[in-house]
């Protein structure tokens, strides 16, 4: 029989100060620790009792495992667990905030909001995916956003970490998540694909942007196995205040093969911050699903689908990098753009999951004798996104993996590394001084300033001497005969 | 206890010596080998030395199909070409107590709630292989209510944890990772091989046991295969085994 503590009660240095949850699997309470972490707390107590499930203890214990080695804020702090042969429990960070699913009743929500959120969900999937968790059940009720517009997977459940043993997998039937939400890659059982949460994002935004299910609400196994080739109504059929680049990451998240998805969840998140730079196709800009014939290839597609089997979390991240080149714009020389471009070039020659992202920075504001500030802003950045755009042309990357952003700041280095933090950048390439700037000392500051607090990797460009020197002498053209 | 996990060494001095190294650095306090010490490599009175001088500190060991052909001829019955060779070279080499001290070590070991085995638990003395689920489960249940069964024999290491209702599952252990191992499931670790690694990865294998904390921690450890290698051939033992450590497979 389960024996769930009373209010008031203590239990292991915490004492129980009120229920907050009561569901299938177990209880949460809101507790007190003797030793203040700091932080409100809850404590999950899994039912265990004769005659229930023995998914729950399984549940429970690989919660824990990911739990115990997850960092950052995008998950809740974990504080302790209790004894499993004695009284089992979590205790967790209490996560101030509103469930998503709280904005799903609300839903249709406007275009911008649907962004915000998702990219707010899309960057948390990211940092777990860093970390090789899946989480596997991403749902509206799953997902706390902080006052400060963060976003916090909760329930752990049925989540699998690469590094740890599934245990999940020992149950003969498995748990397999939310009918309205889970992959088709979940359907068949498989649980070792990151992109099985992006597709879960994409639902989740397919319902925000539409205030409908993009698959309803299946209960029986055949009706989730038509996940496998079903084709959701375009978002745009059901409310055409959704933009064409709203629609084409939302399809692009739910594909059905995995292979055809986003990459990663860092892409996703870049998209919805840059929807004006989201190439859109014919997913974009259908606004009925596909005949008949189609759907039936599909179907018939779907009939001996097998999963694409991969390995590791990160290791898929790695073949789906997010490239930032900096370009010096301002003071460039063709060497050393042609030199950048070549350094990118042999990034990009890897998987075509990688994604590049050109960026300057120029300085904010005014220039004298043009009209009004908002003219200069404009003239500047379009001045600036010419030459970004003439660099990046012999690198020929179709629309849907590159972009283009001149970004304003007086402090070049801090602005890029922003932007990095912001975009889950994984490489930063950047220019270095070209021969003969003055003012060396602030190229210096620049280098330092931004591989020290870089959060990924950088390149610096740093042609030898004896190229600087050749190009030097090829742009002054021959000596004067004399 | 911190338990250090070997198993395959092989007459692999070279190995042995990186991960003992390893295992000290990580601060065990019990070595554990778990058979086949000899066979196959260049240095078998060396690293029976090596072992001895551990058992009398209290180390454990079980006698592997490779120890038994090197002590009695017959038991290499079975066995290919290089290994019967290798075996037959391993005799000539070791003395008379020596080979008496390899045919009275144990199948297996019971301590605490671990037990050791060279092969499967279901039949030590036939040395049968853990491949799959199938053959995890008849050695668990074998080794009757020790959560942990420890073995080699397969040379590539493989984690299975067992539920109270399923059946073993198998887990390819990430080297380095600490991976909590709970007393009320079942596991079953192949923990690799020290001295002849076979699955494409010239490391050595090993693994460390912290049996009160109840975690388990596989690793690799990177060593001079190419002076084992050159050992090997200078000693005349066929080619192919040093190809094999230069290969790791």
């Amino acid at each position: 029989m389960d024996a769930f503590p009373g209010e008031g009660e203590w239990l292991d240095g915490y004492r129980i100060d009120g229920r907050l949850h009561s569901g299938g699997m177990g209880q949460i309470y809101r507790v007190t620790a003797e030793v203040d972490p700091g932080f409100p707390l809850i404590m999950k107590v899994p039912r265990l009792g004769y005659g229930e499930p023995g998914e729950a203890i399984t549940s429970y214990e690989q919660e824990q495992m990911v739990m115990s080695v997850l960092q950052g804020p995008h998950a809740p702090r974990y504080v302790g667990a209790g004894d499993l042969a004695k009284q089992p429990y979590l205790v967790l960070e209490f996560v101030e905030g509103f469930l998503l699913a709280d904005w799903v009743e609300k839903a249709p929500l406007p275009p911008e909001e649907v962004a915000r959120l998702g990219w707010a969900l899309a960057s948390a999937l990211h940092a777990l995916h860093q970390q090789e968790v899946i989480h596997l059940d991403v749902k509206p009720s799953n997902v706390i956003i902080r006052p400060g517009g963060e976003a916090v997977l909760i329930d752990f459940g049925l989540a699998n970490h690469a590094h740890y043993p599934d245990l999940l997998a020992e149950e003969l039937h498995q748990p397999v998540g939310s009918a309205p939400y889970i992959s088709p890659e979940q359907v068949l059982g498989v649980r070792s694909d990151p992109r099985s949460d992006i597709f879960s994002l994409g639902a989740v935004l397919y319902e925000l942007a539409t205030g409908e299910f993009p698959f309803g609400s299946p209960t029986s196994p055949s009706g989730l196995r038509r996940r496998l080739h079903e084709e959701p109504v375009p978002p745009r059929a059901i409310n055409p205040a959704i933009p064409e680049w709203l629609q084409e990451v939302i399809l692009h998240c739910l594909e059905p093969d995995a292979r055809l998805r986003y990459a990663s969840a860092s892409q996703v998140a870049f998209d919805l911050s840059h929807g004006a730079q989201v190439a859109v196709g014919e997913r974009g800009k259908r606004m009925h699903r596909a005949g008949f014939a189609t759907r039936f290839r599909a179907w018939f597609k779907a009939k001996g689908m097998e999963p694409a089997r991969l390995v590791q979390p990160s290791a898929h991240l790695a073949s789906a990098p997010i490239v930032l080149a900096a370009v010096a714009t301002r003071h460039g020389n063709e060497f050393i753009f042609c030199h950048q471009r070549d350094v990118v070039g042999r990034l990009l020659a890897g998987p075509d999951h990688v994604r590049l992202a050109v960026v300057t920075v120029i300085p904010p504001g005014s220039e004298v004798g043009v009209d009004t500030e908002e003219d200069i802003a404009t003239t500047q950045r379009i001045k600036h996104l010419v030459l970004l755009k003439h660099w990046a042309e012999p690198l020929r990357l179709p629309l849907d993996r590159i972009s283009f952003h001149v970004l304003e700041g007086n402090d070049a280095a801090a602005t890029i590394l922003d932007y990095a933090r912001a975009n889950a950048v994984d490489h930063i390439v950047t220019g270095s001084a070209p021969p003969g700037l003055p003012l060396a000392t602030v190229w210096g500051t620049f280098a330092t300033k931004l591989v020290g607090e870089s959060p990924c990797t950088v390149t610096l460009i740093r042609p030898t001497a004896a190229q600087l020197a050749r190009a030097a002498r090829e742009q002054d053209g021959p000596p004067d005969p004399r | 206890m911190r338990l250090a996990l070997f198993a395959d060494v092989h007459s692999n001095l070279e190995a042995l010596s990186a991960c003992l190294d390893h295992a000290r650095k990580a601060g065990v306090d019990r070595h554990a080998f778990l058979g086949d010490l000899v066979g196959y490599g260049a240095d078998p009175e060396a690293v029976l030395a090596i072992v001895d001088e551990h058992v009398r500190m209290g180390g454990l060991v079980v006698r592997g199909n490779h120890d038994e052909a090197a002590a009695v001829e017959e038991r290499s019955a079975g066995m290919n070409g290089a290994a019967t060779e290798a075996a037959g070279w391993t005799r000539r080499i070791l003395t008379g107590s020596r080979r008496v001290w390899l045919m009275e070590l144990p199948l297996t070991r019971r301590e605490g709630d671990a037990f050791l085995v060279h092969g499967s638990a279901s039949a030590p003395d036939q040395f049968a292989y853990v491949t799959d689920p199938r053959s995890a489960s008849m050695s668990l249940q074998a080794a009757g209510d020790a959560p942990y069964v420890f073995c080699g024999h397969v040379h590539e290491p493989v984690l299975y944890h067992q539920g109270p209702t399923g059946r073993p599952q198998p887990f390819k252990p990430v080297p380095g990772v600490t991976i909590p191992v709970s007393r009320h499931r079942r596991w079953l670790a192949v923990v690799g091989s020290v001295g002849q690694p076979r699955d494409g990865n010239t490391a050595a294998a090993y693994a460390v046991a912290d049996l009160e904390k109840g975690t388990l921690t596989f690793h690799r450890v990177p060593y001079d295969w190419a002076a084992a290698a050159r050992k090997i051939l200078d000693a005349g033992l066929p080619e192919r085994l040093a190809v094999r450590l230069q290969k790791g497979e």
